[in-house]
């Protein structure tokens, strides 16, 4: 279903428990502490791999979660702010993550800078509710989203690295 | 200079007022309708009756009932393509109430599509929606919401208006139609009208724009949204590899038309009691093929308010079978039974198609053609993602959210 490196990458995020969303009260309170965790160890794996690539935080109750991520192409850092609401269908539908500062860059995204995913997401994820949760979205959504795409955007000079604009 | 400088400036604040006034009779103007509200529908045949021709439907003995349509408030989630033709259709019509939902403005890249035109861009699509529709028809209730359904706010303000939206005002609306052009709202509105027990209809276009359906949604009696995932199946291969299609999706103002014109008119038969509405009607542009069938719920529809409501309807059809007389059930026992042939010179058999496929391929027996993609695991770790399941560390979300911010 999945290649290797992505498997490796998903075996090392601890799956969640509660199947809980926005709308469910004190088990949504549950739900958080546990993508909490996962996110933070995923975070962790990723800096002992020399691999770190973003930071998210959220709103107080869980249901707005923004930060940045960041890629290297050519040993230059290039980093946006990244963005999505939790749906109140959640975990039932994945979060719609976006790079608003994008928008209108690239024909993959949706409006407001929603990335497209890959017709394998929905049935991964589907299949996975409701272990899955944000840090394995970033993992399967974002990650793949930004490998491709980015050294796109570069190459075709959409994109310009922030000590070369304005020279 | 001091007295020029005075006198310019009594200039200007003449013309400022001068325009106040004149902006403000411009916004009284709106909706820049050409006619007064009508009380009542009449059935007058003369050119200035709005409503002649559709009162013909009386008279001519398809509708009882026509006056019926003033009574029905109908909620529209997604004013595009679909959903703003659908919403003049409607208002054309005469309905009594619409309620607009939609989060997105208008863009100059909907001008394939009809309805909207290109003075109103950047305008919200409830609120430009709203002033055409009520100068084609001011005696239709229009209420405009500009809010995200799948986001919670927006959500329990459409929940709200779905529950009390109907008429007479404080009951439920009498239907809602999906326009929306994405999976997650389609979720949300499924899993709302599920909750509600409100009978709706999905609509939607591809997005190579050359085939659409429009779906009667029966909560218990047809497959929620959550009955029956996507049906996308994932291959092998590597993550990186996979292309992204071009987003942008497609589309043509003649397959959202079409869409459009096949929903409102399930809509009217499903509120004027005409005709019979399709549970699934298909288009096909490439063949000029019109499916129809026939889908029934998942009962492992992992929806707990889904599984309610079929068990209600399985309730309400055993008692619906108890009052009808005995002779007619055995009648119908019979007529199931597989018949029997006495001659088969060229000893045909039937034969179950594809009846040791893989678990993957189960029919789940929601309907002709339909087969699930994927199986859904017990409870069992998914071979994809073997990892460990979080365990509880004790500490507070503060103390996580601390933990987070000190990565």
């Amino acid at each position: 279903m999945v290649d290797e490196a992505t498997k490796k990458t998903l075996a090392a995020i601890p799956l969640l428990k509660t199947k809980a969303g926005p709308r469910d009260a004190d088990l949504w309170v549950q739900r958080l502490k546990e993508e909490y965790q996962a996110l933070i160890q995923y975070v962790q794996t990723n800096k002992q791999a020399d691999n770190d690539w973003f930071r998210l935080e959220s709103n107080q109750e869980g249901t707005r979660w923004f930060g940045k991520c960041w890629y290297y192409d050519q040993l230059k850092r290039y980093e946006f702010n990244v963005e999505f609401d939790i749906p109140v269908t959640y975990p039932t539908t994945a979060p719609e993550i976006a790079i608003p500062e994008l928008d209108g860059k690239t024909a993959k995204m949706y409006r407001g800078g929603r990335i497209c995913l890959t017709d394998h997401f929905k049935p991964l994820w589907a299949r996975n509710v409701p272990k899955f949760g944000i840090a394995q979205a970033m993992a399967l959504g974002l990650g793949p989203w930004l490998a491709v795409e980015i050294p796109d955007l570069i190459a075709r000079g959409v994109v310009v690295h922030k000590d070369d604009q304005d020279s | 200079m001091a007295t020029t400088d005075a006198n310019n400036v009594e200039q200007l604040r003449a013309r400022v007022a001068e325009l106040e006034s004149e902006l403000a009779e411009l916004r009284q103007a709106q909706p820049a309708s050409a006619r007064q509200r009508i009380d009542r529908m009449s059935a007058e045949v003369v050119d200035s009756n709005p409503y002649s021709r559709l009162m013909a439907l009386q008279r001519m003995g398809v509708v009882q009932n026509y006056e019926r349509i003033r009574e029905q408030a109908v909620l529209i989630v997604g004013v595009g393509g679909v959903g703003s033709v659908t919403a003049e259709m409607l208002t054309r019509c005469g309905v009594g109430r619409l309620i607009l939902f939609d989060y997105d403005k208008v863009e100059m890249a909907n001008m394939n599509r009809l309805f909207f035109q290109p003075h109103q861009a950047g305008l919200s699509k409830v609120e430009a929606a709203k002033r055409t529709l009520l100068g084609i028809n001011p005696d239709v209730q229009i209420e405009a919401h500009s809010c995200n359904v799948t986001t919670m706010e927006g959500y329990e303000l459409l929940r709200s208006r779905a529950a009390e939206g109907g008429l007479p005002d404080g009951g439920p609306v009498q239907t809602l139609l999906a326009c929306v052009d994405n999976y997650e709202a389609r979720v949300a509105v499924s899993a709302m009208c599920t909750e509600l027990g409100l009978t709706w209809l999905e609509s939607g276009v591809s997005e190579d724009a050359v085939s659409g359906h429009v779906q009667l949604m029966r909560p218990g009696r047809t497959p929620c949204f959550a009955c029956l995932p996507p049906l996308v199946v994932a291959e092998g291969g590597d993550e990186r590899t996979l292309k992204r299609e071009g987003v942008c999706a497609a589309s043509l103002p003649t397959t959202m038309g079409i869409v459009a014109g096949l929903l409102v008119q399930a809509t009217l038969k499903l509120l004027l009691g005409f005709g019979r509405v399709s549970p699934y009607l298909g288009y096909s542009a490439m063949t000029d093929f019109f499916p129809v069938e026939s889908l029934k719920p998942n009962p492992d529809c992992a929806e707990p308010a889904c599984q309610r409501r079929q068990r209600e309807a399985a309730k309400a059809d055993a008692a619906a079978a108890a009052a009808a007389t005995p002779d007619s059930a055995e009648q119908d026992s019979s007529a199931a039974a597989a018949a029997v042939h006495s001659e088969n010179d060229w000893c045909i058999e039937l034969v179950e198609e594809g009846g040791d496929e893989a678990a993957a391929g189960r029919s789940v027996g929601a309907g002709g053609g339909v087969r699930t993609a994927y199986s859904v695991p017990a409870a069992a770790a998914d071979a994809a993602a073997p990892a460990a399941a979080v365990q509880d560390s004790g500490l507070s979300l503060e103390d996580l959210r601390a933990q987070m911010g000190r990565l």
